[in-house]
């Protein structure tokens, strides 16, 4: 086996890096993904529900 | 969501909790601040004594801000977005508790030991070995608060607020552990296990990454959390904020090493450092143009709502100091500004522009909220804070920035023959009045500090007069 240079390694890793970035990138931007994404994005405006809820219990817990 | 329990709450108790202290320890830190930038421009108000003195006292101030302002802010707010956007209550009460009261107790001990001379002398870790263990154990309950709630989240999804938190809690654990190995000698002292470059390397992974994890990314949790809920409108690209994480997360760890240009630290490992830190731009700028571009549309918002423009003026911030860091640690460029106050002013321009800002932004939007009122009690007392903030922080890098080129450029002056220029004590001389002028920058910061503390006391003082009610009418 020829023992491998330090700068190969190096640049098989830039290479792996590159890969996963890009694969990244291309995961975010599929059209697949699209729809998970539109329903993450609007988690912040699902939130009012439970948060009445605790100022009104919290309100009747401290009429008791 | 009708999935979800009927019966279920949040738990505000501790989010409030946290809230009011980031308003108490940004007072006390930033006043600190305001102390020791004093002392630089009238020497006498060290007041003679040890337990006052810059040395001593500059730690405090570093410490009182970043862990006790900005760590405040960063425990309520993750605890407000992870409950909301996983739609779940806190994984244990009685855990979320133990963090408020362990990390008060360990921001008390910083102020008991500090001024008294005790520190392990590592920057932004100056903490002695015993703080460093309530440190690690506040630290791991409040990774199992927050991942043991995103695990218990009725959402499907993890909204990409906490995925910049949980990072920003993983980073800080290892570089906290792995930074702070130290053999103690007895109850206060201790020395690090590493010694040489590897000690400053070490130190600098910490520091670095103390930037940005612990004053970057969860700050950035807080904008993809506050920015589109202030502006009533979902994130401009969720494709790209999940590129931005990655990419961010990927490169921060490894800039460090500019932190030691031309030191003894190998040649490889500081272009490493310099590149790293040259490549972070792209994905600084990325979060910060997909948080403004969240805008598009709402910028009218922006004249009649102080919130906002404070979170949007904190991305400005962050944009500029993200250009300007990255230049910084260009070798040559590093040549000239390091150990100037450019360095500092660099910082301020973060950490006041950016993290204070978005902080201030974020609870503004908080306090109504978990006291179950319509809005602050005074939206000009608001804006009066926004202008403060904004003129305070412009006066501070700006001297700074005049001072730190200047004094690079003095020392580095050399006459015809080889001698120096100008001596150290000349540059200093040259500095005093940039000093003058970052002195009345903190002063105008603090002031406006202070009149968020009168606006939040009155705030929660309301809440019985105002009552939610009236809260249909404003959705509406």
């Amino acid at each position: 086996m020829i023992p491998m240079d330090i700068n190969e390694v190096r640049g098989i890793h830039t290479v792996l890096v590159m890969i996963a970035f890009l694969g990244i990138c291309w995961w975010a931007y599929s059209a697949r993904r699209s729809k998970a994404n539109d329903e993450a994005a609007h988690l912040p405006f699902d939130d009012d529900d439970i948060d009445r809820r605790t100022l009104e219990n919290e309100k009747t817990e401290k009429k008791q | 969501m009708s999935t979800v329990n009927p019966n279920l709450t949040y738990n505000y108790k501790v989010v409030r909790q946290f809230a009011i202290m980031t308003v108490v320890w940004g007072i006390i830190g930033m006043s600190l601040g305001v102390l020791i930038a004093s002392q630089l421009v009238w020497p006498s108000m060290n007041l003679d004594l040890p337990f006052t003195h810059f040395g001593r006292l500059r730690p405090l101030h570093t410490n009182a801000v970043i862990y006790g302002f900005g760590g405040c802010a960063l425990f309520a707010t993750s605890y407000y977005v992870v409950q909301r956007t996983c739609q779940t209550r806190l994984f244990s009460d009685g855990l979320a508790q133990f963090t408020f009261w362990g990390w008060q107790a360990i921001l008390v001990a910083a102020v008991l030991t500090l001024p008294q001379g005790f520190t392990s002398t590592k920057e932004y870790a100056e903490l002695e070995w015993p703080i460093d263990i309530m440190i690690t154990l506040v630290w791991v309950s409040y990774a199992i608060v927050f991942f043991g709630t995103v695990t218990k989240r009725k959402a499907p999804h993890i909204y990409v607020a906490n995925w910049f938190y949980g990072a920003f809690i993983i980073t800080v654990a290892v570089l906290h552990v792995g930074n702070n190995l130290e053999l103690p000698v007895s109850a206060f002292k201790s020395y690090s296990l590493y010694s040489g470059v590897t000690d400053a390397m070490m130190q600098w992974w910490w520091g670095h990454n103390a930037v940005g994890f612990f004053l970057t990314a969860g700050f950035l949790g807080m904008m993809y959390y506050f920015v589109p809920k202030q502006a009533e409108r979902p994130v401009y690209s969720y494709r790209l904020s999940i590129v931005h994480f990655w990419a961010l997360i990927a490169t921060y760890v490894w800039a460090g090493g500019h932190h030691l240009h031309y030191s003894a630290l190998p040649d490889w490992a500081q272009t490493a450092g310099m590149v790293m830190s040259l490549i972070l731009l792209a994905p600084s700028w990325g979060g910060m143009i997909n948080g403004m571009m969240t805008l598009s549309g709402a910028w009218h918002k922006l004249r009649t709502d102080p919130i906002l423009r404070f979170l949007v003026v904190s991305l400005s911030f962050y944009g500029m100091s993200t250009f300007e860091g990255p230049m910084m640690a260009i070798k040559t460029v590093n040549a000239l500004s390091h150990n100037t106050d450019w360095t500092i002013g660099h910082v301020h321009s973060g950490a006041l522009g950016w993290v204070a800002m978005i902080s201030i932004g974020a609870i503004y939007h908080l306090i109504p909220k978990l006291w179950g009122v319509r809005q602050m009690y005074s939206v000009s007392l608001i804006n009066l804070h926004f202008w403060l903030a904004t003129v305070g922080t412009v006066l501070y890098i700006v001297a700074m920035w005049v001072n730190g080129i200047m004094q690079g450029l003095m020392w580095r002056a050399v006459n015809s023959d080889g001698t120096l220029t100008y001596s150290f004590v000349e540059s200093m001389e040259a500095s005093a009045p940039g000093y003058f002028v970052r002195f009345l920058g903190g002063v105008v910061f603090v002031s406006g500090m202070l009149i968020m503390a009168y606006n939040v006391y009155k705030t929660v003082r309301q809440k019985d007069a105002v009552a939610l009610d009236n809260s249909a009418a404003q959705v509406a």
